[in-house]
């Protein structure tokens, strides 16, 4: 009797076992901001990561095992950011994290996550020189700025051809002075000549000087790196005084505010990013329709999700389909040249991600990609 | 070379427009009024939401916001100064009083408008530039630099040639003298703080107009540089702050054009730091005879 039992109990953990390992489920914590002051970001990428799933699952990518993603709100706020990430990593045994969606998020999330060996992909994440160095199970997907700029400045020079640059940027602000820095060696690199740099303060609203000094120079570009509240005033005091050639900007350029800030004078000036959304690629153009399909005109932070989710896929399978966090860490480490709707994919050694930038001009109020 | 000089008699208007209101205040009472940026802010805000949400057209809203001005500085006395007037160290708890204000005016600011930059809606002002031999003057410029001096010549005829002049000059040379007269030393001191802030309300509107910028910070711009031009100029003094906002603006802008930008503060206060070494009551202050 004791026997039968057993034999029954060992036949039906057989039984039960056999289908499992054909569909097992590799579980992914999404952490987005779907309320507080990221929230347009965070639903954005909660449609990127959910289309993504879908079509993994669907395209037989991963044969055996089925992908589910756990969407959460980490409401813009980095205690409600812990404690997500504690939920996942504790109680729903995810295999990867795909977010948080701000920096600051990250930097107070992520060592939870390093912690407990639990492997995390950035896909918004752009503060330079961080986030992945919180450890070797952090992973970035999203482009830092000091990436984007040497690759929109290539792209740029290839489309305009420029031989002389001036440059403009605030002095006293960590963020525009290192987006100097990336410009200045972006244009050595380019073999582009440099003719005049001139600098501000962060509270200074009179350009007019600097800007007349680096126009009396006749460069045939002007690359700005400024925040946002200086961005739209330099753009039309430039206009003003007459300079007519091409400007490029920095990050704090790459905003609608900055749009409304300078108007007309916003036209034509050109700003790096990571998404090329006009590329022909068919992955590309497949991404735009289903996204379109179910209502939502992707941005940047989309195709960023969406590229994390495949990511991790491609992880799985690389590690010879297992979805164990280790697992997960070290088919990672192998993602090479994976299309993508944002290009090929690598990432480099120090687990930041790799793919070319684009560079987006404004036109008629809104920024469409320079073809 | 011509475009720096128009950016530089730009810039030095403005200046001198915001040091005016500045020293007028100190003129009569002796006293720095650090609330002036707060009061140059808000008003800048009041023309943005009487042109962007009322429809108001620049020319009934500008008078306007110069009026509102004009009542937040009799505010600013009545808030700031007026409960510790006649204290013996009211110089000093004014000035911290007045630094308290503007602390409680930049975060009133701050939650009515949000930290964003905002601008006056496209159009408000043409936005056309004429060409002077070889230098581009936008009309907002040469309206700008018309205003600060049309404002200098009438605040020099209202002080030496009317009854309200001579009274302000009168308590500004000794109120105790001025109240055995028949002065009404607090009525005058409450029109010399409206006339100041209507000044600093009018070099906001205008600020905000000529760089697209409106911002609850905005007022730290220019709240240092004014500083400045009323030490260089004199304390007290008014053509000394008109000459001096001028002067500073140039100077500005040349360092920028021929030493580089990074020099620019550094050469400034620099002069600033020499002129005061030759002459310690600035170009056009008089000794402190009064005292005596």
């Amino acid at each position: 009797m004791r026997f039968a039992g057993r034999l029954t109990l060992v036949a039906a953990s057989f039984l039960f076992a056999a289908p499992q390992a054909r569909a097992e489920t590799v579980k992914i914590g999404a952490a987005f901001s779907l309320t507080g002051n990221a929230a347009a970001y965070g639903a954005q990428q909660k449609a990127g990561v959910l289309l993504a799933a879908e079509e993994v699952n669907k395209s037989g990518m991963l044969p055996g095992i089925t992908l589910e993603v756990v969407v959460e709100d980490d409401g813009t706020n980095p205690q409600q950011g812990i404690a997500v990430f504690d939920r996942f990593i504790n109680r729903d045994k995810v295999s990867a994290i795909i977010g948080p969606t701000l920096s600051t998020l990250a930097e107070a999330a992520d060592p939870r996550a390093q912690e407990q060996k639990t492997p995390v992909v950035a896909v918004s994440n752009t503060k330079p020189n961080a986030i992945t160095t919180i450890g070797d199970y952090i992973w970035r997907v999203s482009l830092t700025e000091a990436q984007v700029i040497p690759s929109a400045t290539r792209a740029a020079r290839a489309k305009l051809g420029f031989k002389t640059a001036g440059l403009l940027y605030g002095n006293d602000d960590a963020f525009t002075k290192a987006g100097f820095d990336v410009m200045k060696s972006a244009l050595e690199k380019e073999g582009v000549q440099i003719l005049g740099i001139q600098t501000f303060a962060t509270k200074d609203r009179d350009f007019n000087a600097q800007l007349t000094a680096l126009k009396g120079l006749k460069p045939d570009v002007l690359f700005v790196s400024a925040l946002v509240e200086q961005a739209g005033s330099i753009a039309v005091q430039a206009r003003q005084l007459g300079y007519t050639g091409p400007m490029l900007g920095g990050n704090g350029f790459n905003s609608t505010k900055f749009i409304q800030l300078a108007g007309p004078a916003a036209e034509g000036v050109l700003v790096g990013t990571a998404w090329n959304r006009a590329s022909q690629d068919p992955l590309n153009q497949k991404f735009i329709a289903a996204m379109k399909a179910r209502g939502t005109d992707p941005d940047q932070f989309a195709a960023q999700a969406y590229t994390g989710v495949l990511v991790v896929a491609e992880a799985v399978k690389q590690a010879g389909m297992k979805g164990g966090r280790d697992d997960v860490k070290a088919g990672l480490a192998k993602v090479k040249d994976l299309p993508t709707p944002l290009g090929a994919f690598s990432f480099l050694p120090n687990r930041d991600g790799d793919h070319a930038a684009a560079v987006q001009v404004v036109k008629g109020g809104k920024f469409e990609i320079l073809q | 070379m011509g475009q720096q000089i128009v950016n530089g008699l730009f810039l030095g208007s403005i200046y001198a427009l915001f040091a005016l209101g500045y020293t007028l205040v100190f003129g009569v009472l002796d006293i720095l009024n650090l609330a002036h940026q707060a009061v140059f802010m808000l008003c800048a805000y009041v023309a943005l939401l009487l042109v962007g949400s009322l429809h108001l057209h620049m020319f009934a809203a500008f008078p306007l916001a110069v009026l509102a001005g004009g009542l937040l500085g009799i505010v600013v006395d009545r808030v700031a100064f007026k409960p510790l007037r006649g204290r013996s160290d009211s110089n000093i708890s004014g000035l911290i009083s007045s630094i308290a204000l503007a602390t409680i005016l930049e975060a009133v600011g701050l939650q009515l408008f949000g930290p964003d930059v905002e601008r006056f809606p496209l159009g408000t002002v043409p936005d056309r530039g004429i060409q002077i031999g070889g230098a581009v003057v936008s009309e907002i410029q040469v309206v700008i630099i018309a205003i600060a001096l049309l404002v200098m010549g009438a605040l020099t005829f209202l002080l030496q040639r009317t009854r309200l002049g001579r009274r302000i000059r009168a308590v500004a040379e000794s109120p105790l003298a001025a109240r055995i007269l028949g002065v009404n030393v607090d009525r005058i001191i409450a029109a010399a703080f409206f006339l100041s802030s209507a000044l600093g309300a009018a070099a906001g509107v205008l600020f905000g107009l000529a760089f697209n910028n409106v911002a609850p910070d905005m007022g730290r711009a220019v709240e240092l540089k004014g500083l400045a031009v009323i030490i260089l100029g004199g304390m007290g003094s008014m053509p000394g702050a008109a000459v001096a906002g001028f002067a500073l603006g140039l100077l500005e802008v040349f360092t920028v054009a021929k030493l580089g930008s990074s020099y620019r503060d550094a050469i400034a206060f620099g002069v600033l730091f020499l002129v005061l070494v030759v002459r310690p009551h600035g170009l056009f202050g008089k000794a402190a005879l009064r005292e005596a």
